[in-house]
């Protein structure tokens, strides 16, 4: 599935994310493929929050519907 | 390359002549380059600062706006960066940042203890340059109250360079830190990178640009004449892992616990709640800066000392040598004198109204406020070709457009820069006019204040849309970092202040005096009577507004809140008064913005800009007063059907433009189908 999909409070795996700058920006922030991360927030129709220990970014909702998740673990 | 911010001529050697740098900077000879350098919100200015005490010089980074701090310290000098996550050429802050780095002899790297994960990899990054490093290992006391421990001496002995606990606002171990400077080594490099980078290295001579060029930075690859390599994603993969294995091995953090902060800044996130807070907050800002400042301080700045012990005195003192009368004593002690009302208007009327502006911008910078109203926004920003960030230059725009449309470089792509400059010159007042707006409507009543926002808005979002109809191409998508919230340190929010309201004098003074200088001229010439019944066909026939309005707009075009006190002279009803402030607001953004449009931009969308602003503010105004006049008539218009009617005239606009591009057969971007469903 992809990250638009995913509620507030569900744990996910990020298996692709399409976009090779984006790639390189979200490894910096500790957001590479193969992590597990949080889905912390959920803006209705607006940006997804997802946060890593203390690290939180939030992606816009067309950048979150090209990256693919793993539910759970 | 050209110099620029001229400096002595003095015998030493400078910053630019290592082949990386174009920034010019006195170095004595055997003074040392220590670079600072850190990610956002890691507490870097305030190290700066501490660290340098008051003698400090700014440069301009040539091609950029940014402004590089450097100063002595000791025998040494001190270079300040700009706050970035990485070092590469994503933005012209990592350029910068980049170019700095790789020039320097020691790098002091601040990171924030909290957030060890996010910061490391910038200071795996430098380590992996090869150039001596010290860590400061800043916010330790914030990290202990979160009940973090971090094993100093273990990450010092992993990272291969010294890291030294501070709490920068406290100026808790600056003496440590500079003892640090003189033992400071390279650090280990990141696995896998030692053969890679010792081959390369040979090839360009030196391993900071080695390593760039390994991981596909253009430029530097340019410089030395070689291809970019295509090891980036294998880089940072490597990297990210061992600042995973540094963190899991040097930190020790309890489970979650829930604090304020972070329940406040989840609210700040969802609209039910976000909303609310960020409404709350400019109502916030309207009474202290609109009520407060605009009303009591100005009063008192404006009339009592500027309007009745000022001019009084310095015309006296001026009429001594040359008739008041006279060509000249007209352009300095006239109506708009340069030495009367243009002082009056600057000291009196706009440096209060600018610091408080500031004040608020600086408060919400330092608080970790600005990002949470970017993903707020996010959703709304979309519809009209931008993301979320473009809040940012919005924002500030509401502090001086000039200043948000240099800050419109954040934005990704040309497209967005693009949009984003023409909404900030068109539909953004500036804090200078809000202020002179504000105080205007406050005496008008609460639907007359709806009258003028909603326009405002609604040609916001109508001229948005259909930029981003019309202009080809797909915007990019938010990817922004939330820091922690925190409550901003007061030192460093007033120091912001005062440096960023002495800029904008600094910036705006001389071409508030060309202004007032040309309007005077006219005065004189009779230019300005010619000009008034030139216009009195749009400004009388078509806005309804007195004839003598014309002086306010061309008073506009030089400052747009020179444009609007303009207004403030005339007898002008409760409906001409919100008239000719929508169509004052919409006016040409001032000529300091004009001139930074037209460099951003080219001549081309320059003129579509500044003509664009003519068309739109005189069609927007002379809609609403017509509309008045059909609604209820120009003594009790119905503000509630004025405003239907004037939205659906928008919407009938937005429609006609889609229709267009689908008949033309062109695609639709992506962020403007997401509006329609």
């Amino acid at each position: 599935m992809t990250l638009d999909l995913v509620k507030r409070g569900q744990s996910l795996t990020i298996t692709n994310i399409p976009d090779a700058l984006i790639r390189a920006q979200a490894i910096r922030f500790g957001i590479a493929e193969g992590e597990t991360v949080l889905c912390a927030e959920v803006v209705p129709a607006g940006p997804i929050v997802i946060s890593k220990n203390k690290q939180e970014i939030a992606l816009g909702r067309g950048l979150a519907r090209q990256i693919t998740v793993d539910l759970g673990r | 390359m050209k110099h620029r911010g001229g400096h002595r001529n003095q015998q030493c050697h400078r910053l630019r002549h290592h082949h990386n740098l174009a920034l010019e900077i006195e170095i004595p000879r055997d003074a040392r380059r220590i670079v600072l350098a850190g990610n956002p919100n890691t507490g870097k200015s305030v190290f700066f600062n501490a660290l340098t005490g008051l003698y400090v010089d700014v440069s301009n980074y040539p091609g950029t706006t940014l402004e590089i701090a450097h100063s002595r310290l000791g025998d040494d000098v001190l270079i300040d960066t700009p706050g970035v996550y990485g070092i590469s050429s994503f933005n012209d802050e990592e350029r910068i940042a980049r170019d700095i780095i790789l020039a320097a002899d020691v790098v002091l790297n601040v990171v924030n203890a909290v957030h060890l994960e996010r910061d490391l990899f910038l200071t795996q990054q430098i380590i992996d340059t090869g150039v001596p490093v010290v860590v400061a290992l800043n916010m330790a006391d914030e990290a202990s109250a979160h009940g973090i421990e971090i094993d100093t001496e273990k990450l010092s002995e992993m990272l291969g360079v010294p890291v030294i606990p501070t709490v920068a606002v406290k100026k808790q171990g600056f003496g440590a830190v500079k003892a640090a400077l003189s033992r400071a080594t390279p650090g280990k490099l990141t696995p896998g990178l030692v053969e890679k980078l010792r081959e390369a290295a040979n090839r360009v001579g030196q391993q900071g640009d080695a390593l760039l060029i390994l991981e596909g930075d253009d430029a530097v690859a340019e410089r030395h004449g070689v291809e970019p390599g295509d090891e980036r994603e294998e880089i940072y993969r490597r990297r990210r892992e061992r600042v995973n294995e540094l963190v899991a091995a040097v930190v020790r953090e309890p489970g979650c616990e829930s604090r304020f902060g972070a329940v406040l800044g989840r609210w700040m996130l969802r609209p039910l709640t976000g909303i609310p807070i960020l409404l709350f907050t400019f109502f916030v800002m309207y009474q202290v800066i609109g009520v407060f400042i605009a009303q009591t301080v100005v009063d008192f700045t404006e009339d009592e000392i500027m309007a009745e012990m000022y001019e009084p005195l310095i015309s006296g003192l001026v009429g001594r040598f040359i008739a008041e009368d006279s060509v000249i004593g007209v352009i300095l002690i006239g109506e708009f004198g340069v030495l009367t009302m243009t002082v009056t208007y600057i000291l009196g009327l706009l440096l209060p109204l600018i610091v408080g502006f500031y004040f608020f911008l600086a408060l919400f910078e330092d608080s970790g406020y600005l990002p949470r109203i970017a993903t707020l926004a996010d959703r709304v920003l979309t519809g009209i070709g931008l993301n979320g960030k473009a809040v940012i230059p919005f924002i500030l725009g509401f502090g001086c457009v000039t200043m948000a449309t240099l800050t419109t470089r954040m934005l990704s792509t040309e497209r967005e820069r693009r949009i984003a400059i023409f909404l900030l010159g068109l539909a953004i007042p500036c804090s200078a006019q809000l202020a002179v707006i504000a105080g205007m409507l406050a005496g008008l009543g609460a639907a007359y204040l709806v009258m003028y926002v909603l326009v405002i808005l609604i040609v916001f979002l109508v001229v948005g849309t259909v930029l981003n109809t019309i202009f080809s191409g797909t915007s990019t998508h938010l990817l922004i970092d939330l820091p922690p919230l925190r409550v901003p340190r007061l030192g460093n929010v007033l120091k912001k202040t005062g440096n960023k309201a002495f800029g904008f004098l600094r910036e705006a003074t001389p071409l508030f005096v060309i202004g007032a200088v040309l309007v005077s001229l006219m005065q004189l010439s009779g230019g300005l009577a010619a000009i008034q019944r030139a216009v009195a066909p749009v400004t009388v026939g078509w806005l309804n507004l007195p004839m003598e309005t014309a002086t306010a707009f061309i008073m506009g075009i030089v400052r747009r809140d020179f444009g609007a006190a303009g207004l403030l002279t005339l007898e002008l009803t409760a409906l001409q008064t919100v008239v000719a402030l929508i169509t004052i607001t919409l006016f040409v953004p001032c000529i300091a913005s004009v001139f930074i449009i037209f460099k951003e931009r080219g001549w081309k969308d320059g003129i579509l800009i500044w003509g664009g602003t003519w068309l739109i503010a005189f069609t927007v105004g002379g809609t609403v007063m017509q509309l008045s006049k059909v609604f209820g008539g120009d003594s009790d218009p119905d503000v509630a059907l004025i405003l239907a009617a004037f939205a659906g005239i928008g919407g009938v606009i937005v429609l006609f433009f889609r229709l267009i591009k689908c008949a033309s057969g062109l695609k639709v971007p992506e962020s403007a189908q997401a509006v329609k469903k």
